[in-house]
Formats: structure tokens, C-alpha cells, sequence
């Protein structure tokens, strides 16, 4: 237990300016003349995500607060990873208008700014405790943004179906925190390891623990199978916050389940090894096969996320160095094509309302060839085919587990991705061969932007695979080292 | 010997009002029944030792959040009865997972055995010479801090989402103009009409409504106030 002294609040820097900046922000947003508030509360989020950005590479490495928050490579790896969906989710935002072709309302961007701290608190947890603060802090917002879109049935029952089904999650996870702690006597991470390791018989209760908080964490990543509310909640909710959700909180729930595994239950690794390989593969399976029958682009997203998480899956059980490193790629590379993809499905609009038939987008590539190319640049990484971002991703992933002899799993994964190129190859099919009917309005330049800006980085993921190789090994090492 | 004799009588009481809680059909019950247990736990409280402890309980549980309860529950018109139409239906299943949830519970608390670094790890810095709310103090204001901060942005998103959510500022929507209100005369409002006997108000074009006076505190478009005519100007909602 740390004395006062060692409290080191440099640490947390980043998340102490986002939290003013957040609050400043909202008090602006209160000032300002009504509807003239949206653009100048968005502008002032993508500067102070921005300046977040740019502290995470300042803060001092180390562990502060009485052993509640630390701040290392893995950590400064994933918050950027964070900040940069947030951001794209952000500025996909800013030019959206909903049925009554008003702009959101201004707390739109605020919540998303509180969302992505909470998400950087939990990547930033050695605690429990800190975890639990997070996860809540971030999900609270999350469930608010679901249902913002309040003229709309859909988005209301997608916030009140994540809310009920998130607090149940979040109860389990409470619960499966409170048996690790009954039997431990700790919350923070090293007295854990150090917990686990001096028993050679793990008690029951512990095993229950460490059970209910996995379920919690693949709740909120809706891994299969605790995924029944993602179709549901991704087509309800308003397309920025859709974005939003597929990226930002499923990274730090990530980097949650890496560091508890990994960091506290890390030397049982055999144990719970099997638990997670078997969601592994349901969810890559699940993906899969069930977005086949889907013609709402929105839900086919769903399944699809479903499905990546599946593959990131597969790091995290080699439990080593080279397997964390996979994952951060893996992510690296859902990162950018995921924001591109919903950055297209954003500009999908006719006269001013939104479309999300699969059908909607015939012949894309005979009235928009820009944004078909796009879409179709983000399809074929997806589906894994080279030399785009997913293919690297998925890559490492397969060489990883193939390598710590899970074979099964590899050749699972392998099944479902050839799978899973059906549909995405649909929808390069519709685009490209189909008769073109009605074309989209044209595009905000700020969705221009975003798809642009990451049809690049999954083009040359390449190009920037080498270094992006170190840094995540770096995180690796910091984490699981 | 005395304590254990208290031990049991709050912890009995405690149970009984938890299933009280959730059994009798009339929700004010209910919600007294809660009442009931707070006060039982802050009871445990004190025997172990946490006086502080025991009179946040009180204060902040009984004296603030069910006091609330109570008022949502009398205010709100909810057919409690009706919400828990589907009870029987699902009993059986629900009774089913239960068993086995307890079970389990029961497989794992029997096998209740600390790890042994447990029982030497002290989760507080020394705190033997400190009173029980200086303990709690410097936990939560020392060396949780940050907990304590990000706690508090949670209760902000809270605040936020009930007023995202729940404001309907439409341009219908009236609002108060405090300054007009108290500038109103009752010859602004108050209209004397002689009604000769026999007559009704059908005769005399239904119930009168004020000339003029809602239109000065009424935003456009309510009750049918042209805009033209309204008084009262403001910005369009967003």
C-alpha cells in the first residue's frame, strides 16, 4: 500500500486533462445559443482528443496512485489505439443528421469524450477496483448514446436492451470480483499473480471468480456466447455511436481481459486457456455464418465485429509475448478498417435519410467510384485478402496459435474467414456488378475524410507493419514480459 | 455473548424484510420493508465495529434514496400488480436456475479456503491508532483518489444522460417567462362576464379562454398561438 507520497499523479496526465477538457467543454456547450451548440462542442472534443493524444506520449511511465493505475508501453499503445476510434467516431459526427435532419445534440460528443475515458482508465487499471470504475464509467456513457436518437423506436430499445443486459454483465463481473477478492484477500494484479502462484490447487471459489469476471469482459466485447445484444444495439443506434462502440470499448476491454489474464491470473494460463479457446471459436464460427442471411448493412457489422473479436482473440490464448503482439496488430488493423467502413455506411443517404439495405448500394461503383472503392478496399481487408491491413492481422494471429500448438483453433479460424469472405465479397459483388439504382447524396467532407484517411492506412498497412511491429512487441513485453 | 445475541436478531430481522421486500404485493410495503432492512444492516455494522459506517447507512440510505423510493412509487401510478403478471409463468424456471445458482454457491463456499498470503496482506495502511472515519478517510481521499474522481465522473454521465434523455425542449413546449408573470395584472386575465339565468357557457362560445395573455407566455405554436401574434420570441429549438 503506497503512502501519499508515492502517489505520482503525472501518471494519469492524460486522463486528468481529457476529464477538465470533457467538463469545460459541456459548460461551453450549456452557454452557447441553441441550435448553434453541435459544431463548436465537436470541434472543441477533436482538440482535446488531440491534446490527449499527444500527453499519452508525455506522461511518465510507472505506477501511481497507490497501486491502482499504471502507465507502460501496453497501456500508451492501446489508449492511442482508443483515441484514434474515438476520434474517427467523432468526426463522423459531425455532419450527421438524423430523420428530422436536425444535428445530434451537443452532449453527443461530450459523452464520447467521458466514453473514452473511462476506456483509458480501464487499459490504465492494476486494480480491480480501477476495472470496475472503468468499465462503468465507460459504459454508462455508452448507453446513453445508444439511446440519443430519441425520436427513433430502434434506438431507444438498443439503449434500453444494452442497459438492462449491461448491468446484468456488470453484475457478474462485480460479483466474480468479490469471490477473487473473499478468497485472495487482494485487488491489485501483482498480489494476484503472486496469490495464484503460491497454491498448487486453486480453491473453487477463485475458478468461479475468475470465471464471472471473463463472462463480464466477453460481455462487453460480445464474444459468442454473450452476444445476443450486439445485432440489435448496431442497428439501433445512431451510426456515429455504432462506430463509436465497435471500436473504442471493445479495445479497452481488450487490453482489460490481456492485462487480468495475462498480469494476475498469468501463471494459470493452462487453466483458463481452454475456456477462452472454446469462445474463440464459437464466436469466429458465429461471425461467420450468421451475418450470411443479413441485408441490413448495420447488423452485418455486428456479426462481423463479433466475429474479429473471435480472432483476436487467439493471441491472448498463446499467452506469450508474441501472442499479445499478435492481438495489438490484429487490433492495429480493425481499427482502421472498421472506422472506414462505418465512415461509407455513414454516407449512405438518399435525399437526407439514411439507408442500410445491402441492396441500397448497387451499382455503387457506376455513381460513386470514390466511396465504392473505399468500401471496397474495407471489404477485402476484412475478408483477410492481401495486402491489406486484415490480411496482416489475421497473419500473425493463425502463425501465433499455430506456433503454441492450438491447431484446432488455427484451422477453425481458417474454416470461418473463407467463410466469412462470402459476404463481405457480396457486397463487393452488389457495388461493383449489380445494377445501379438511385445514387447517395454526396458525402460530408468530413466523412470523405475519414474513409479516405483509412483506406490509406489499411492500403500501406504494410508499409507501417515493421514499426508498428516494435512498438507493439515493446507493449507486449511490458504486459506479459 | 450479548453481541452474538444482537447479531442474530438484526441479521434475522435483516432476511426476513430482504424477502418481505420482494414478496408482499403492495409496493409502499415494499419499500417500508427495505427501510426496515437498512436499518438492521447499519445494526451489523455497528457490531462489527464500523459506527461510521453504519450511520452513512442510515443517513444516506434510509434518510435520502428510500425516502425517494417512497415518493416515486406513490407518486407514479404503476399497476404493480400487472408488471407481475408473467411471475407465474417463469416461477418454475426461475425457481430451477436459482436452485442451481445456490448449488454452485454451495459447492464453492464449502471449499472456502483462503490463499495463505491472504491473511497476512493488510488492505490498510497501518490503522490501528486512527478512528474508524479517519481510516475511511484516507482510503478514500488518499489513497483511492483517483477511484474517488472517476466515481464522480460517473455521477456527472449519470446527470448528463437523465437530462439528454428525458428534455423535451421542444418549441412547443412552454416555458416560464418569470418577468411577465409578475407583470401580470388581473384585468390582463380576468375577463367579468354576466351570464343572464337559464344560460350556459355553450351559449357564450364555451369555456373563455384569456385574451392575449397566453400569448405572452407562451412560446410559439402552443395552444395554438400564431406566431405572429406571439409576444414572446425566441430562438428556434435545435
Amino acid at each position: 500500500m503506497g503512502v501519499p507520497s508515492l502517489l505520482n499523479w503525472a501518471v494519469a496526465l492524460p486522463e486528468i486533462v481529457l476529464t477538465l477538457a470533457g467538463s469545460i467543454i459541456l459548460v461551453v456547450g450549456v452557454f452557447l445559443r441553441r441550435g448553434k451548440r453541435f459544431f463548436p462542442v465537436v470541434i472543441l472534443s477533436i482538440a482535446a482528443l488531440l491534446l490527449t493524444a499527444f500527453l499519452v506520449f508525455l506522461a511518465p511511465s510507472g505506477v501511481g496512485y497507490s497501486e491502482t493505475f499504471v502507465n507502460d508501453a501496453f497501456a500508451r499503445f492501446m489508449k492511442l489505439l482508443i483515441i484514434i476510434g474515438g476520434g474517427a467516431a467523432i468526426i463522423l459526427s459531425v455532419s450527421y443528421r438524423g430523420d428530422e435532419q436536425k444535428p445530434l445534440p451537443f452532449e453527443v460528443p461530450v459523452l464520447m469524450l467521458f466514453s473514452t475515458l473511462g476506456a483509458m482508465l480501464m487499459v490504465s487499471s492494476i486494480n480491480l477496483m480501477a476495472l470496475f470504475v472503468g468499465l462503468e464509467l465507460s459504459s454508462l456513457a455508452i448507453y446513453i448514446l445508444c439511446a440519443a436518437g430519441r425520436e427513433n423506436v430502434l434506438s431507444s430499445e438498443a439503449g434500453l436492451k444494452y442497459f438492462i443486459l449491461g448491468s446484468l454483465a456488470s453484475g457478474l463481473l462485480l460479483y466474480g470480483i468479490s469471490l477473487v477478492y473473499g478468497y485472495t484477500g487482494t485487488m491489485e494484479y501483482h498480489g494476484l499473480i503472486n496469490a495464484v502462484r503460491s497454491v498448487d490447487a486453486l480453491p473453487m471459489g477463485l475458478v468461479v471468480g475468475i470465471v464471472f469476471i471473463l463472462v463480464g469482459l466477453c460481455f462487453k466485447l460480445s464474444i459468442v456466447p454473450f452476444h445476443m445484444w450486439t445485432p440489435d444495439v448496431y442497428q439501433g443506434s445512431l451510426t456515429p455511436v455504432t462506430a463509436y462502440m465497435s471500436v473504442a470499448p471493445k479495445f479497452a476491454a481488450f487490453a482489460l481481459l490481456l492485462r487480468v489474464m495475462l498480469e494476475s491470473f498469468g501463471g494459470i494460463a493452462p487453466r483458463w486457456a481452454l475456456l477462452l479457446e472454446a469462445v474463440s471459436m464459437l464466436s469466429m464460427l458465429y461471425g461467420a455464418l450468421a451475418a450470411i442471411p443479413q441485408s441490413n448493412i448495420k447488423r452485418l457489422m455486428a456479426y462481423s465485429s463479433i466475429g474479429h473479436m473471435g480472432y483476436a482473440m487467439m493471441g491472448l490464448i498463446a499467452d506469450s509475448v508474441v501472442g499479445v503482439q499478435a492481438t495489438l496488430i490484429y487490433l492495429a488493423a480493425y481499427l482502421f478498417m472498421n472506422s472506414g467502413a462505418f465512415a461509407c455506411i455513414s454516407a449512405m443517404r438518399r435525399k437526407g435519410y439514411e439507408v442500410f439495405g445491402i441492396e441500397d448500394l448497387a451499382g455503387l461503383s457506376k455513381t460513386d467510384p470514390g466511396m465504392a472503392a473505399a468500401m471496397a478496399i474495407f471489404m477485402f481487408s476484412m475478408a483477410g485478402v492481401p495486402p491489406l491491413a486484415g490480411f496482416f492481422g489475421k497473419f500473425v494471429v493463425f502463425a501465433t496459435a499455430w506456433q503454441s500448438g492450438f491447431y484446432t483453433l488455427v484451422a477453425v479460424g481458417v474454416i470461418s474467414s473463407v467463410i466469412g469472405a462470402y459476404y463481405y465479397l457480396r457486397i463487393v459483388k452488389v457495388m461493383y456488378f449489380d445494377a445501379p439504382v438511385q445514387a447517395f447524396d454526396r458525402p460530408a467532407p468530413s466523412l470523405m475524410f475519414v474513409s479516405g484517411s483509412m483506406s490509406v492506412a489499411t492500403v500501406l498497412f504494410v508499409v507501417f507493419l515493421g514499426p508498428l511491429m516494435t512498438v507493439a512487441q515493446q507493449a507486449a513485453v511490458a504486459l506479459a514480459g | 455473548m450479548i453481541a452474538q445475541l444482537f447479531f442474530y436478531i438484526f441479521a434475522g430481522v435483516l432476511l426476513f424484510s430482504a424477502a418481505m421486500v420482494i414478496t408482499v404485493r403492495n409496493p409502499v410495503y415494499s419499500v417500508l420493508f427495505l427501510i426496515l432492512g437498512f436499518f438492521n444492516a447499519a445494526g451489523l455494522f455497528l457490531i462489527a465495529g464500523a459506527e461510521f459506517l453504519a450511520m452513512l447507512l442510515i443517513i444516506v440510505y434510509v434518510g435520502a434514496i428510500a425516502v425517494l423510493f417512497l415518493f416515486v412509487v406513490m407518486m407514479l401510478d404503476i399497476d404493480f400488480s400487472r408488471l407481475r403478471e408473467g411471475f407465474q409463468k417463469y416461477a418454475f424456471f426461475g425457481l430451477c436456475l436459482g436452485l442451481v445458482l445456490l448449488l454452485e454457491l454451495c459447492m464453492a463456499l464449502s471449499h472456502w479456503k483462503m490463499i495463505p498470503p491472504a491473511s497476512v496482506v493488510s488492505l490498510t495502511a497501518n490503522v490501528q491508532h486512527l478512528s474508524n472515519t479517519e481510516a475511511l478517510g484516507t482510503l478514500v481521499y488518499t489513497h483511492y483518489v483517483l477511484l474517488f474522481q472517476a466515481c464522480g465522473i460517473v455521477l456527472l454521465v449519470a446527470m448528463m444522460g437523465a437530462i439528454t434523455l428525458t428534455l423535451r425542449d421542444h418549441s412547443t413546449s412552454r416555458r416560464q417567462n418569470i418577468a411577465r408573470q409578475h407583470n401580470r395584472k388581473s384585468a390582463d386575465t380576468l375577463e367579468l362576464v354576466t351570464v343572464r339565468l337559464g344560460e350556459s357557457v355553450i351559449e357564450h362560445g364555451g369555456i373563455l379562454r384569456p385574451k392575449g395573455s397566453y400569448d405572452e407566455i407562451a412560446a410559439p405554436g402552443s395552444y395554438g398561438v400564431e406566431e405572429s401574434k406571439c409576444l414572446y420570441k425566441e430562438e428556434k429549438g435545435e
